[in-house]
């Protein structure tokens, strides 16, 4: 019987591609919010963390509302001639970035508001503009908060299920990921391939976890001023 | 303190003799746990209803695909009534010694449909469906849902399931893909006809499928090894046998032996 391992690279590509995208998208995001005297800013927070408490069927469920071709972006979308987003690899990715998002911009933040003042101004008394602050001194101080944002959301959307269980569609090599391969082989107590995937899963999990508390441990132990 | 004990004895006195008189059935009503295929779903809450008006046992349900509930109870789940959508798994529950021997019988016949949310989108289906004008067409999952299978045989039919593999998107159960057609996320979708026809009449854009097409549906009952001994359980299937179910089951499009 020749096993499927489609939903693996499905899996990877969907996390590696929403993890770019977070880390484009979650870094003003975060710095805006570190940076932020504003009340507003605890509001905003909290809609950025929602992702962490909401059940996934909840997202799952607004998303198919909003994408849906009545909905208001399906709408926007379909008069652009681009089709539909539901169950499609973007639909995922759009899916995923809001799922994953706190996982993002949380350790970013956190990196960012650690740093304090002090550098900035520093910076900015020996003339460096303020995109040339960030890039030069605020990233790479803030390294080990890039490394944990960009490990956290690409371990987190390997593991999506209930979203793409119910936005995805469940269409082998488009949008038949890991999890759903697993839980499709569980239903049809396919237990030898359920138990394939799945542990496969879990070292793949652990090692990355492992490398990263190993890396961001010794980068803190070096940077430390 | 005499006069509240005075009191108690006479309400005492009075509970037991209005508990005396209370008919047998609500004394006895028992519940029986019903696993049910999600395309029968309408139809079921219709039945539930009526049997329990006239027999007063409660019936509690649970609706999802065919072969998740096998799994489930393959695996301890606590039904005691099984009603799928297949004979396939009813003969396997039997075989495994899962569920009661000579209890098995089809309880309906199923039809499916073509469907679309839009109106007069297409006036043959099979014409539509070959033309590849849509973006997404709906089924039930082939591995788990019976009637997924059966839409799998009719596109198969057609010579369409490999061509637009991409574009066939599998619902967990026959519900949530009539509900990715209902929502319009897909152009359209095989559906239970059951599931057309709990719509009000003339909504959108339906084609029963020739049943040429595909395999027979054949929808099986079974009691379970964990009703045995639960005369709700019995109850409920000598119901499901009887003319008040049939009658419903007729309405809502399936076929009855």
């Amino acid at each position: 019987m020749s096993f499927d391992w489609s939903p693996v690279f499905l899996s990877l590509k969907l996390a590696a591609v929403t993890t770019v995208v977070l880390l484009i998208v979650g870094t003003p995001i975060a710095w805006k919010l570190a940076r932020m005297r504003h009340w507003i800013k605890q509001p905003l927070v909290s809609l950025v963390a929602l992702p962490l408490v909401l059940p996934p069927t909840v997202l799952g469920f607004y998303l198919l509302l909003v994408l849906a071709p009545n909905g208001p972006v399906g709408q926007v979308v379909k008069s652009l001639g681009l089709g539909t987003i539901p169950f499609t690899f973007t639909g995922l990715v759009i899916a995923s970035v809001f799922y994953s998002l706190p996982f993002a911009v949380q350790p970013l933040q956190n990196a960012f508001e650690g740093l304090g003042d002090r550098p900035l101004e520093v910076a900015s008394t020996l003339r460096a503009s303020p995109l040339d602050r960030f890039f030069t001194v605020v990233v790479p101080l803030a390294r080990p908060g890039f490394l944990t944002a960009a490990v956290l959301a690409f371990a987190h959307t390997i593991g999506e299920f209930g979203v793409v269980l119910m936005i995805g569609g469940n269409i082998p090599g488009r949008t038949k990921v890991l999890s759903v391969a697993i839980y499709d082989h569980v239903e049809t107590l396919e237990y030898g391939q359920a138990h394939l995937l799945s542990a496969g899963m879990l070292v793949f999990a652990f090692t990355v976890l492992l490398t990263l508390y190993a890396v961001n441990g010794r980068a803190t132990f070096t940077e430390k001023p | 303190m005499g006069i509240l004990s005075g009191l108690a004895k006479r309400s005492a006195t009075a509970f037991t003799l209005a508990a005396a008189l209370l008919p047998a059935t609500i004394v006895h009503a028992d519940e029986v746990s019903i696993a049910v295929a999600a395309n029968f779903t309408d139809a079921m809450r219709d039945i539930a209803t009526e049997f329990e008006t006239a027999t007063g046992h409660k019936a509690v349900v649970s609706y999802a695909s065919t072969g998740k509930i096998y799994a489930q109870i393959e695996n301890g789940a606590p039904f005691e009534v099984f009603l799928a959508a297949d004979a396939v798994r009813p003969e396997k529950a039997e075989a495994e010694g899962l569920a009661v021997p000579d209890t098995r019988f089809t309880y309906a016949t199923g039809k499916l449909t073509l469907w679309s949310a839009s109106d007069d989108l297409f006036s043959d289906g099979e014409a539509f469906l070959k033309s590849g004008a849509f973006g997404h067409v709906a089924i039930a999952n082939p591995k788990t849902a019976p009637y997924g299978a059966a839409a799998q045989q009719v596109l198969a039919h057609m010579g369409l399931w490999e061509p637009f593999s991409d574009r066939i998107v599998r619902g967990d159960t026959i519900a949530q893909a009539f509900q990715f057609v209902a929502s319009g996320n897909a152009d359209a979708g095989f559906v239970a006809t059951s599931q057309v026809k709990a719509l009000p009449p003339e909504s959108g854009t339906g084609w029963d499928v020739p049943t040429s097409y595909y395999e027979p549906i054949v929808q099986q009952a079974v009691l379970l090894k964990k009703g045995e001994n639960n005369p709700a359980a019995l109850s409920f299937l000598e119901f499901l046998k009887g003319d008040t179910a049939h009658d419903i089951v007729t309405s809502y499009g399936y076929g009855v032996e």
